[in-house]
Order: C-alpha cells, then sequence, then structure tokens
C-alpha cells in the first residue's frame, strides 16, 4: 500500500490531520499546564 | 448494496492511505472521553445525592461493555466494513449521552446506567475495534505504527474531554468553577452538557465514517489478499480462541492492564503518601494532579512511541520489554519510590508509557500470529482481558490498601504489598508471552489459505 502514486490532494490530508490534531493539539497543552504543577506546585 | 457496505468504501485508485489514520483518530478520541467520566463524578454524586461507589459503577458498566461488546460483534464489524461500524458506534455513543442526559435531568439514575453505561458502552467496543482490522491492511508494513497511531487517540481523548467538560458545565453553570476543591455543577448543566457532547461526537465520528476506505482489492473478504501471520497462518476468529497463542497473549494483556491500573488508580494520593512524614506530604494536591496529567500523557505517548517501536524490534521482544523492564521497575518504585520524587515521577511514567504501549501493540501481535483474515474480530474477542483486568486490578490494589488504611492519609512502606503483587502479576504476564510461539497448521482456515496463495501468486506473475 505505498503512496508512490496518490492522487489525493495534501490540502484535503492537511485538512483531515487539522480535524484531529487541533483538538489533540488543545487537549495536550491543557494537560501540560495541569502538569506543570508538578514542578511548580 | 448501501453506501455503508464494505463494497462501496473501497479505495479508488491513488486515494492515500495517510487519510486512514485521521479518520480512526475521529472515532478515537471521542470514545477516549470515557477515561474523563471522573470530572463529572462530584457533580453526578451531589444531583444524584447518592455514594461515589453508584456512580462509580457507570465507568465500570462501560468499560464491562466495552469489552463484551467487541467480543461478541467483532465478527460483525470485520464483516460489515469500517463505516458501518463507525456508523453504529457513532449513534450508541451519541444516543448513550442522550439517554444519560434524559436520567441526570429526570433523577434517574437506572437511565445512566442504561444510557451512558450500556449503550454508550457498546459504542465504546465498536467504535475501538472498528479502525483497527482496516489500518492494519493500509499499513501491512506497519502496523504498529498505524494502530499506535488510532489507540493514541483513545489516551488523548480523555486530555481533550477533561479541560472541554470543565469548560462547558460552567458554561450552563455560571456558579460552577472547576479549580475550587469540592466544586459541583448543576443537575442542569450536567444535562446540557450530555447533550452537547452526545451532538458533538456523534459529528465528529461521522466524519471519521465519511472518511475511512478500505484498500483497493479488500471490498470482499472471500477474493481479498491477506496478509498472513508470520508463519503464513490466516486464522478466523472461531478458530483463534481455540489456540494456546489467544490465551498466552489474553493473559498477557490482562498481566500488563492489570499492573498499570494498579498506579492509575490511585496516582494523585499516592505521590502524596509516598512523600509523607509525621502525617505532612511535601507534595501539594495542585503537584499531585499535576502527577496525574503527567501520567496521562505518558500513556499516550506510550502508545504511540512504543507501538512504532514494536515494528522494529518484533512484538514478542516488545512486551519482554513492557513485562519484564516493568517488573524490574515496579519493584524499584516499591523498594526505592520514597527516595526522592524525581525517581517516583521517572519510574511511574515508564511503568504507565508501558500500560499504553501494551494496548497498542496487541493487535499488531495479533496479526503476526493469526494473519489479517479476521484479526478485527480476534482483537476484539482479546479485549475482554481488558475488561476482567478493569475490575480486577482496583480489585487487588483497593483490597489490598483497605487493609492498611485510606489512600490519601498511609505513607510509601504501605503500598509495598499491593506494588509487589504487582510485580508477581506481571511475571505471570511475562511467562505467558515467552510462551507464545507461531500458530500451529492445524488452525489455519485452508480454504482461506490456498485461496490466498493463488492470489498472491497470480499478482505475482501479472506483474512479471
Amino acid at each position: 500500500m505505498s503512496d508512490d502514486t496518490t492522487t489525493t490532494s495534501p490540502a484535503v490530508i492537511a485538512l483531515a490531520w487539522a480535524l484531529v490534531g487541533i483538538p489533540l493539539a488543545y487537549g495536550l497543552w491543557q494537560t501540560l499546564v495541569k502538569a506543570s504543577a508538578l514542578f511548580t506546585g | 448494496m448501501s453506501r455503508l457496505d464494505k463494497k462501496a468504501i473501497v479505495a479508488g485508485p491513488g486515494y492515500s492511505r495517510w487519510l486512514i489514520p485521521p479518520a480512526a483518530l475521529a472515532v478515537h478520541l471521542s470514545i477516549g472521553q470515557v477515561y474523563a467520566f471522573s470530572v463529572f463524578k462530584n457533580s453526578l454524586v451531589a444531583s444524584f445525592d447518592t455514594s461515589l461507589t453508584a456512580i462509580g459503577w457507570v465507568f465500570s458498566i462501560a468499560i464491562v461493555m466495552l469489552g463484551l461488546s467487541a467480543a461478541v460483534l467483532g465478527t460483525w464489524v470485520e464483516r460489515s466494513g469500517p463505516r458501518k461500524a463507525m456508523l453504529a458506534a457513532a449513534l450508541c455513543w451519541g444516543v448513550g449521552f442522550m439517554v444519560g442526559s434524559a436520567g441526570i435531568a429526570t433523577g434517574q439514575l437506572w437511565l445512566l446506567y442504561l444510557g451512558y453505561g450500556v449503550i454508550g458502552g457498546i459504542g465504546l467496543g465498536i467504535g475501538y475495534i472498528s479502525p483497527v482490522s482496516t489500518l492494519i491492511k493500509w499499513f501491512p508494513d506497519r502496523p504498529g505504527l498505524a494502530t499506535g497511531m488510532a489507540i493514541m487517540g483513545f489516551g488523548g481523548g480523555a486530555l481533550i474531554a477533561s479541560p472541554l467538560s470543565n469548560k462547558l458545565m460552567a458554561v450552563y453553570d455560571p456558579d460552577f468553577v472547576s479549580t475550587e476543591p469540592g466544586a459541583v455543577a448543576s443537575g442542569s448543566a450536567l444535562a446540557s452538557t450530555f447533550v452537547t457532547l452526545g451532538i458533538v461526537y456523534t459529528v465528529f465520528m461521522l466524519i471519521g465514517a465519511a472518511l475511512v476506505r478500505v484498500p483497493p482489492g479488500h471490498g470482499d473478504d472471500s477474493t481479498a489478499e491477506h496478509s498472513p501471520g508470520s508463519n503464513g497462518a490466516l486464522v478466523r476468529a472461531s478458530q483463534a480462541i481455540r489456540t494456546p497463542q489467544f490465551w498466552f497473549l489474553w493473559v498477557v494483556l490482562f498481566c500488563n492492564v492489570t499492573a498499570g491500573i494498579g498506579i492509575l488508580e490511585q496516582a494523585a494520593p499516592m505521590i502524596q503518601d509516598f512523600f509523607r512524614e509525621n502525617g505532612d506530604s511535601s507534595v501539594t494536591a495542585a503537584a499531585a494532579g499535576g502527577f496525574v496529567g503527567v501520567l496521562s500523557l505518558a500513556n499516550m505517548i506510550g502508545r504511540f512511541v512504543w507501538s512504532s517501536l514494536s515494528d522494529r524490534i518484533g512484538r514478542k521482544p516488545t512486551y519482554v520489554m513492557y513485562l519484564g523492564v516493568g517488573l524490574v521497575l515496579y519493584l524499584l518504585l516499591a523498594l526505592f519510590g520514597s527516595s526522592s520524587t524525581f525517581v517516583f515521577v521517572a519510574l511511574a511514567v515508564v511503568i504507565i508509557s508501558y500500560y499504553g504501549g501494551g494496548f497498542a501493540t496487541v493487535p499488531a501481535y495479533l496479526k503476526d500470529l493469526f494473519g489479517t483474515l479476521e484479526v478485527g474480530a480476534i482483537h476484539g474477542r482479546l479485549l475482554t482481558a481488558w475488561a476482567a483486568a478493569g475490575v480486577a486490578g482496583p480489585l487487588i490494589v483497593n483490597g489490598i490498601l483497605d487493609t492498611v488504611g485510606e489512600p490519601g492519609n498511609l505513607v510509601a512502606a504501605d503500598y509495598r504489598p499491593a506494588l509487589l503483587t504487582m510485580v508477581g502479576v506481571l511475571a505471570v504476564g511475562f511467562v505467558a508471552n515467552l510462551m507464545i510461539k507461531p500458530v500451529s497448521e492445524d488452525h489455519f482456515d485452508d480454504d482461506a489459505h490456498a485461496a490466498n496463495e493463488d492470489r498472491i501468486s497470480n499478482r505475482k506473475e501479472a506483474l512479471r
């Protein structure tokens, strides 16, 4: 299943990843803020 | 032919396989909310005027239903294809929130059990396994990486749901301040939050269902070219559960999950207890909350990193690491964990990363043993180990700790019996992993095997 011959637009792939990546980044950021209390609290 | 059928979602020429992980993540990020259920606990206890144990049952029912539905419906998921399964999961998960919301609004706890626990739990089981088989088929060269990405989403889902739920409750109940100790949201705010989450998750999962495709040639299982296991195995789910390899792997997963839950379940009080002298802990409540956050990150990252590594070093050595190194780390935690917070946190982080890795690597291990013929259905049956560990882990830890006192008022030495018990649990899993050998040819599906050989040779012939 190589991607050598893909005809899918890179923009579509980027959009799909952004759709899941943005909420995940939000969750990661919120968790990092919470986790920082371990070192500062 | 329905637009949901497997035949209708065969990828056209040139469809990028890198669209499949986001489709899987859309589902797993949504259902991963279940691990953030604890954010509702205080508010639900107040709303229903009941005990923490009664509310705790909601989560337990959901996890048991996850295991049961994955086991019972695994073959249906395999045959129906990922789109139909994702749609079913989205509907169950969304309806589960709605029914749960109705239960909160009317003060009927049994509706919350039925909605979030039973209906939502079925959505969890279907959703969890829905993309796994498809990912392995799209990434036969890197199955650990592919399933690691999706199952990482299950860990990530909780990271999103926790702050999101707190914000929603604050929007619907302006008096609710999540950072205040013992803060509770009103029943109507809880019910509205459940409705909002139900809608958001259903839409998000449906986007995943719309995006997913099966690889070319996989529209019909009877004519698809399957990737055999390491010794050429192609085994059906009904036959797989008759092999010792399946049950050894069941024990491996059970032990790995049980040991991980041992720490996760008590993380916040545990770190405070480990550094308690003369009744006072040197670790503040805020720092203990931060420790829980650090473990959540380790759980999520471990799923991706270790599962991807397994593509390079092999599945069996990876589980030797999870269970063998994990065993040593657990021992070090029990004996030297209280020497410094750095040592304690470092050991716990690696242990929990192995816990997450164990979940993410197991589909690829199944593929190596049984081939891709019905790997999704076999994975579904194996997840009963998770449900069993979800009950056994807390029972073991709480049972041992109950004999010495209440977590939050203990000292490091009080945890030693529980931690050493987990060392023993990991040792059992370690031995079970060593016992796993390639599946005997007696269990191969002869018809599927012969037809697959023909298809492979025909393809190679055509390429010449």
